[in-house]
């Protein structure tokens, strides 16, 4: 085999790998995966159990073969953003293997160790540094393997690409590859660690600057396979045998099952089984129209609830801000706001408000679960595949070593999505029927029932002195965020509700803003609070991208713009004072990586200086430009935009996007750019256009024209992200790499309404600025 | 049930089904193709797009015995004896998808406009392409991709 540049489906190497070598069957007692090529091909589910790969085995992290290729194994799952190339390029780097002679499986529980699968936007902060680890245990195996061979000390030799050499004495000049040396036969080494994410060998980590990989921009290897349809998606995944299966969601939330009619689909042709449990129904039949059908025509009978399921989205805020908390939060607190907004020169008060908003993903859940010998396999595109399997596994109540979940690429999705809830439905269907059942939710089913990041209302208080100083900060939340969905839990899944399944539920939280801003008297404060029903509801929440980071973000930041008004500064001079006014940092240097984002950002953006707002009128378009920042976790960003207001039709577009953003360590700039490119816009999507819609009976956001999403008529003309290293040592050899992706989700909601008031002189505080609420507050 | 015939990136099939049943679910359920994707089943968001006579077309709202005999090109017939087609190229280099799962929709759509319009403008390429969704919004890229191929194609 020549170089692997090109293989990119994940279990196609390993397939031809197996074919190769035969060994591997026994390194991984339970080995099965080979290859979902294989799967769609030849068989339809190999014989289990599976349990899990040993994480203190280095075979199971890497394998090298004879033609000196390898592939990396790593529990983590790439929804797009290209961390699977990131993988590859750390790893290759720290074993000193040519970056396209390697290819990466992900995901997939029989065969990758238990990482977790995605969440967190950690991979690579928290995952990576394992991956290294392991890496560069096989080098230093591998080089201890070449001075036996060559009879030569470590130090004598060399290695690059895969090739170690003899630099030095009698057998100078001679060389062997790591696959001649290993490739077909296993490691059988021991590694060390705790846990899985301390796993470790013996070797050290490489400086960053000797990699070679890190901070190159190959390109991503799963793209090729997406444009020219070749990608087999879990939506494809098809077993002989296989059903296919609709839901029957209650029409009014919150309703029970009084009956089904069955002799209503009794001409259904292919028509295999009604299922009902609890309020959970399905049909299941043998072709996918027939199910469309089926469920469309089941004549089902609910008992409308007793009392409202909530409060109307448009009463939503009010509701949350009359309602008793359900539990609040320790308030974190400096000085004394109180005292210190009394005897302040200027008060400032405001109110944010934001709504439920949907993943809404594009393509609606979906899996496959086949029951074959005895065993339970599911293929889905969730991203935690591991705790897919362990919940299904409890909610079935059949040992963990029988179920596996093969990962496999899928449509969209940052966070706790319905693909969860499809997963268990179809294990579910699949185990009643014994036969293998593929669950494909409606559209409708997606926008609706998917789970929501939870809405939030903001009480902000600010008090400035006579000099325009920012003396006094107060911010209080409330997130509608009783019963907070967790990931793949077998109590808190929507099948497992509709069954009747009571979960204590899981209160979230309201989170506090994540700024370096110094205030003497500052007080942060949060409450939950409780919709009518917790549970059987499509109001459910669940982490959607930074689960409250846009929500918190849009009151913090959007406050700040407001006290520099009122201050009559400019406000991004009023953010770095209050950034530059502290002093001492914290152990990531955040806040003077927070100011070098400031700078970054405004000099690309080339910040005009001023107090907002400028009212720049030219017919019917006011034009403004507005900054927020934040950071997440150990990451910075500095969002600055420019936005077109039409006075006339209040519709706003967002024409230009500077983005300062500081992960530490880049593995790949050009992937993690477009990453950011779609993450920003994706929260210019949330500020303008996002929100679950319902009355107080039915979710009225159910489709694309009810539920609407930015659209290629709202590209921006220009965007520009400005990759920060604000490291104090910027230079230091083992520069952290830190996680990417959700926190440019942060700053968007307020910098599009601090641009809208600098456009217009109006503050939009109530999410999403659709034309109809801009224009109406432009004429307000 | 029926007996009807479609031709689909150059190879005749022939498949008893409803005639009502939806394009959609023949092109993925009985001729196994991947390109063609459900997103919506109201020909509203473009995953399912298939092209037939050159013109874009919701294949999910589309009766399958309304694109009976006619020549049907899905993503996998796009490429020309091993050459990916332009546009296809242009993705790739433009390192266009995230997810991915749209971008059956995208190229399609894309392909049909600029067969239309060949230098298409900046307005054009925004509305010609508007009523094709993507929810990792790489629009950004999208845009600059269609831009990259219509240049190579011109």
């Amino acid at each position: 085999m020549t170089s692997l540049r090109s293989t990119v489906t994940a279990g196609n190497s390993r397939r031809q790998f197996l074919k190769q070598t035969g060994f591997l069957v026994a390194s991984f007692a339970a080995v099965s995966i080979e290859g979902v090529d294989a799967f769609m091909q030849q068989q339809t589910s190999p014989a289990g159990p599976y349990p899990d790969p040993d994480y203190l085995q280095l075979d199971s992290w890497i394998v090298i073969r004879p033609d000196n290729t390898a592939t990396f194994f790593v529990g983590k799952t790439d929804l797009g953003q290209g961390t699977g190339t990131a993988f590859r390029q750390i790893m290759s780097d720290e074993l000193d293997i040519a970056f396209d002679h390697t290819t990466c499986v992900m995901g997939s529980t029989d065969i990758t160790v238990d990482q977790g699968g995605s969440g967190g936007s950690d991979a690579l902060q928290t995952d990576g540094y394992p991956m290294r680890r392991v890496a560069a245990e096989a080098r230093r195996v591998l080089l201890e393997m070449g001075a036996q061979h060559f009879g030569v000390p470590v130090t004598a030799l060399a290695v690059s690409d895969g090739v170690i050499s003899v630099k030095t004495g009698d057998a100078v000049g001679r060389s062997i590859t790591y696959g001649a040396l290993i490739g077909g036969k296993k490691f059988n080494v021991t590694l060390s660690g705790r846990n899985i994410d301390a796993t470790t060998g013996k070797a050290p980590l490489k400086p960053v600057q000797a990699m070679k990989n890190v901070g190159k921009s190959p390109r991503r290897d799963d793209v090729p396979d997406k444009v020219n349809g070749k990608q087999r998606w879990a939506v494809d995944m098809k077993v002989p045998g296989m059903l296919h299966a609709r839901n029957v969601r209650p029409p009014l939330v919150g309703a029970s099952l009084k009956s089904i009619d069955e002799s209503s689909v009794k001409n259904v042709p292919g028509l295999v089984k009604v299922v009902s449990h609890g309020n959970y129904v399905a049909v299941v039949c043998e072709r996918e129209e027939q199910a469309i059908r089926a469920a469309r025509q089941l004549a089902v009978e609910w008992t409308p609830p007793a009392s409202a399921p909530f409060p109307s989205s448009e009463n939503l805020f009010t509701f949350m801000r009359k309602a008793t908390p359900s539990s609040s939060s320790e308030p974190v607190t400096s000085g004394d706001v109180n005292a210190s907004l009394a005897s302040a020169a200027k008060v400032v008060e405001a109110q944010y408000d934001v709504p439920f908003q949907g993943h809404t993903s594009f393509g609606p859940a979906h899996a496959l679960a086949d029951p074959s010998n005895g065993q339970l396999t599911i293929y889905s595109n969730d991203m935690k595949s591991y705790g897919m399997r362990n919940g299904v596994a409890q909610f079935l109540k059949i040992p963990r070593e029988k179920v596996r979940v093969v990962w496999m690429q899928g449509p969209q999705a940052y966070g706790r999505t319905a693909a969860e809830d499809a997963g268990f439905e179809a294990a579910f269907l699949a185990t009643e029927l014994g036969r293998p059942v593929r669950m494909q939710w409606t559209r409708q089913e997606e926008t609706a029932w998917d789970t929501k990041g939870p809405a939030y209302a903001v009480t902000m208080r600010g008090g400035l002195d006579d000099k325009g100083q920012l003396v006094a900060l107060d911010y209080d939340a409330r997130a509608a965020d009783f019963n907070h969905v967790g990931y793949n839990e077998a109590d808190s899944v929507l099948i497992a509700q509709l069954m009747g399944t009571r979960k204590t539920p899981v209160r979230g939280r309201a989170s506090y803003p994540s700024d370096k801003y110094t205030v003497a008297n500052r007080r942060m404060a949060g409450s939950v609070v409780a919709l009518p029903l917790a549970f059987e509801t499509p109001v459910r929440m669940g982490n959607l991208r930074d689960p409250d980071g846009p929500q918190v973000t849009f009151a913090s930041e959007s406050f700040i713009d407001e006290l520099a008004a009122a201050a009559a500064v400019d406000p991004l001079a009023f953010r770095l004072g209050l950034l530059e006014r502290g002093s001492g940092d914290d152990a990531g240097f955040k806040r003077a990586r927070s100011i070098a984002c400031v700078k970054a950002a405004a000099e690309k953006f080339a910040w005009d200086a001023r107090p907002s707002p400028q009212r720049q009128v030219n017919g019917d378009i006011a034009t403004g430009r507005g900054m927020a920042y934040a950071f997440r976790s150990e990451t910075v960003v500095v969002e600055m935009i420019e936005v077109e207001v039409n006075r006339r039709t209040g519709r706003v577009w967002v024409k230009r996007i500077t983005c300062a953003h500081d992960c530490g360590l880049v593995i790949n700039p050009e992937a993690l750019t477009h990453a950011l490119e779609g993450g920003l816009l994706h929260a210019v999507s949330r500020a303008l256009f996002e929100e679950a819609r319902f009355d107080e009976a039915k979710m009225l956001t159910t489709d694309w024209v009810s539920s609407p999403t930015l659209t290629h008529a709202d590209v921006p003309e220009r965007i520009d992200i400005v990759q920060v290293n604000g490291d104090p040592n910027p230079q230091r050899p083992d520069l952290q790499h830190y996680g990417a992706g959700e926190t440019i989700c942060k700053p968007m909601l307020a910098a599009v309404a601090n641009a809208i008031f600098d456009a217009t002189g109006v503050r939009m505080r109530r999410v999403p600025f659709t034309s109809a609420r801009v224009l109406a507050s432009l004429r307000a | 049930m029926a007996a009807i015939t479609l031709l689909v990136n150059g190879s005749r099939h022939t498949v008893d089904v409803e005639p009502s049943t939806p394009l959609l679910y023949i092109l993925r359920n009985d001729l196994d193709l991947a390109g063609p994707r459900f997103g919506c089943g109201l020909g509203q968001c473009g995953a399912c797009t298939v092209l037939i006579k050159g013109e874009a077309v919701r294949s999910c709202v589309r009766p399958v015995s309304q694109a009976a005999n006619v020549e049907i090109t899905t993503l996998e017939g796009l490429a020309k004896g091993g050459q990916l087609h332009p546009i296809q190229q242009a993705w790739i280099d433009e390192q266009v998808p995230a997810c991915g799962f749209c971008q059956n929709g995208q190229i399609l759509t894309a392909k049909a406009l600029l067969d239309k319009n060949p230098h298409p403008t900046d307005a054009d390429i925004r509305d010609g392409m508007k009523n094709t969704l993507c929810r990792c919004m790489t629009y950004y890229r999208l845009n600059a991709a269609v831009k990259l191929a219509a240049r190579r194609m011109a």
